[in-house]
């Protein structure tokens, strides 16, 4: 056994984030109940949805497609908003986050490796999503600059829910009071939010309660990648609003990181 | 084993030298007094540990010197520096085994320990580690299918990987089987052997007379004693107690010098004395006298 040696260099922030990502991965995949809840609920909804409500929307095109955009967003609200505040609230109550607090560990690698995590279930999610709706469901795969589109709707939505999620973990008592509280909420979101219906036919003060929420916009500006143009005229505002899309995702993001910073804790109170 | 000496008064100057040195410290809870004005030093090498009964203020006290939580009054300095701005640099030099323990996980337990040693600059070899805490066989085993007993010795592994100068261990030992406890024991000293300073708070008083250099007894937030283990309320001068069997009846007498008195008794029977035993307090006798007022 070697001695007692005061330290010298502290490891570099790069070092660190390596190690928590890979960390914060192995969390995830390696339990069977994340994986089930948040990867393979969406792609069961898929399935069950696709199969059952086949139906034109007009102009030729299936409501399976409407619903891809709408199964996605609901999917990146998993990965983000549902997970990391379930994830969270369970770290927190089990001892987790106040093991790491007492260690050199910088604070920023722990968010890091969160933010790894969630961008990793995220594209795992999507790309399961498309696979199977291209494979089962022939759904047109967006092109040019659609798939722009998608990449900053994806990112901003999953930043802002991410920021929520972790705000709402630090209100949990635990994971399990986090699971009993934000998944009926985000069942709600989904119905209002034009995941499993069109938000055309949801009464309107249903939709401007939505509204107040990230999912609905994220569900907008997803169907504007996977709709044709025509089909805008069907929304609300007669276009897709790309433009509030991105401003509503944006504030939730500056909101969402004012209440991390306020509310989170590295032990139970 | 560390010279004996007093414990800081109050107002006496913090020890620079000390590897913790608290002065005056206070902690509340609403109006609960967890910590009632504590003074405290424990020197560079030596295991301290500290007794006390629960709700003593023991967790409060060495949580405010890990850095979790504030205090109302009072200063402390832990190697050099106030734990309430406590630097990367200075957690890199501490190793803390929680009560609460490190959480569940599913990363195997070298993955856990690897993890660890990531964000200290010269850890220890994981192997190395893992074999000291005795888990080498449950290395590919996930940290939340542990044992209580290897649960704890995870933590203790995630402890001091970082290879601290200063090892916090709140009551390390809870769950453990003799034999466990007997190994965590020989562990504890081999880490002393290298220099470490342990802080120990613990239940058991065989474990703090076994392993401490001094022990100190906190009640109602206060630092009662500080003693050497044998010397701990007086009792390597408390008087001996005499105990033998005559005429068929059990008796008994205290005595400060048990040696003239056996000779006396062996004189008086002229040969074996029946049932001869000569007991002093056990560590456990003084400190629940000495907590006794809180029950």
């Amino acid at each position: 056994m070697t001695a007692t040696r005061e330290s010298t260099q502290l490891p570099s922030l790069a070092s660190v984030y390596r190690s928590r990502s890979s960390v914060e991965l192995k969390e995830f995949f390696r339990q069977r109940e994340s994986v089930v809840f948040t990867l393979l609920l969406p792609v069961l909804l898929l399935v069950v949805f696709g199969a059952v409500l086949d139906f034109d929307l007009g102009s030729g095109v299936s409501f399976t497609q409407y619903f891809m955009a709408g199964i996605i967003a609901a999917g990146i609200l998993g990965a983000s908003l549902q997970n990391m505040a379930i994830n969270i609230a369970t770290e927190r109550s089990d001892g987790t986050l106040k093991h790491l607090a007492g260690t050199p560990m910088p604070r920023s690698a722990f968010f890091v490796g969160k933010v790894v995590q969630v961008l990793a279930v995220t594209l795992a999610s999507i790309v399961v999503l498309l696979l199977i709706g291209v494979v089962f469901y022939r759904i047109d795969l967006p092109s040019g600059t659609d798939w722009l589109t998608f990449a900053w709707v994806a990112v901003l939505g999953a930043s802002a829910c991410t920021l929520l999620g972790i705000a709402i973990s630090s209100i949990a008592k635990n994971g399990r009071s986090a699971s009993a509280t934000v998944t009926p909420f985000a069942l709600l979101l989904q119905f209002i939010s034009g995941v499993f219906f069109q938000f055309s036919e949801i009464p309107s003060w249903m939709q401007t309660f939505a509204a107040l929420f990230p999912l609905k916009w994220m569900a907008q500006g997803l169907r504007s990648v996977f709709l044709p143009d025509v089909l805008a005229a069907d929304e609300p505002a007669g276009s897709w609003e790309l433009g509030r899309v991105a401003l509503v995702l944006g504030i939730w993001c500056v909101l969402g990181l004012i209440l991390c910073v306020r509310t989170f804790r590295w032990q139970d109170r | 084993m560390a010279p004996v000496a007093d414990r800081p008064r109050p107002g006496d100057p913090l020890d620079p030298d000390a590897a913790i040195s608290v002065r005056g410290l206070v902690k509340r809870y609403g109006d609960f007094v967890a910590v009632d004005g504590l003074d405290l030093d424990i020197r560079r090498g030596e295991i301290f540990a500290l007794l006390g009964p629960n709700g003593a203020g023991k967790t409060t006290t060495v949580e405010i010197c890990e850095g979790y939580r504030s205090r109302d009054a009072g200063e402390v300095r832990v190697l050099g520096e106030d734990p309430a701005d406590g630097a990367r640099a200075w957690k890199a030099r501490l190793g803390i085994v929680l009560q609460s323990g490190s959480g569940d996980s599913q990363l195997t337990v070298r993955e856990l320990v690897t993890a660890q040693a990531s964000y200290f600059a010269d850890p220890r070899d994981v192997d190395e580690v893992l074999a000291l805490v005795g888990l080498t066989e449950k290395a590919g085993l996930r940290g939340r299918t542990l044992s209580g007993g290897q649960r704890r010795r995870l933590d203790v592994a995630l402890g001091i990987v970082g290879r601290p100068t200063l090892l916090f261990l709140d009551e390390p030992t809870t769950g453990f089987d003799p034999e466990a406890r007997r190994q965590f024991w020989s562990l504890i000293r081999s880490l002393r052997d290298l220099g470490t300073t342990m802080l120990l708070t613990t239940h058991y008083l065989d474990e703090a007379e076994a392993l401490a250099d001094r022990v100190g007894v906190i009640a109602r937030g206060k630092l009662v004693e500080v003693a050497v283990p044998s010397a701990l309320g007086g009792r390597e001068t408390a008087p001996a107690t005499v105990t033998w069997t005559e005429d068929g009846a059990r008796r008994t007498e205290a005595t400060s010098t048990p040696t003239a008195f056996v000779a006396d008794l062996a004189t008086r029977f002229d040969g074996e004395v029946p049932d001869l035993a000569v007991t002093r307090p056990t560590l456990e006798d003084v400190y629940l006298q000495m907590i006794g007022d809180d029950r």
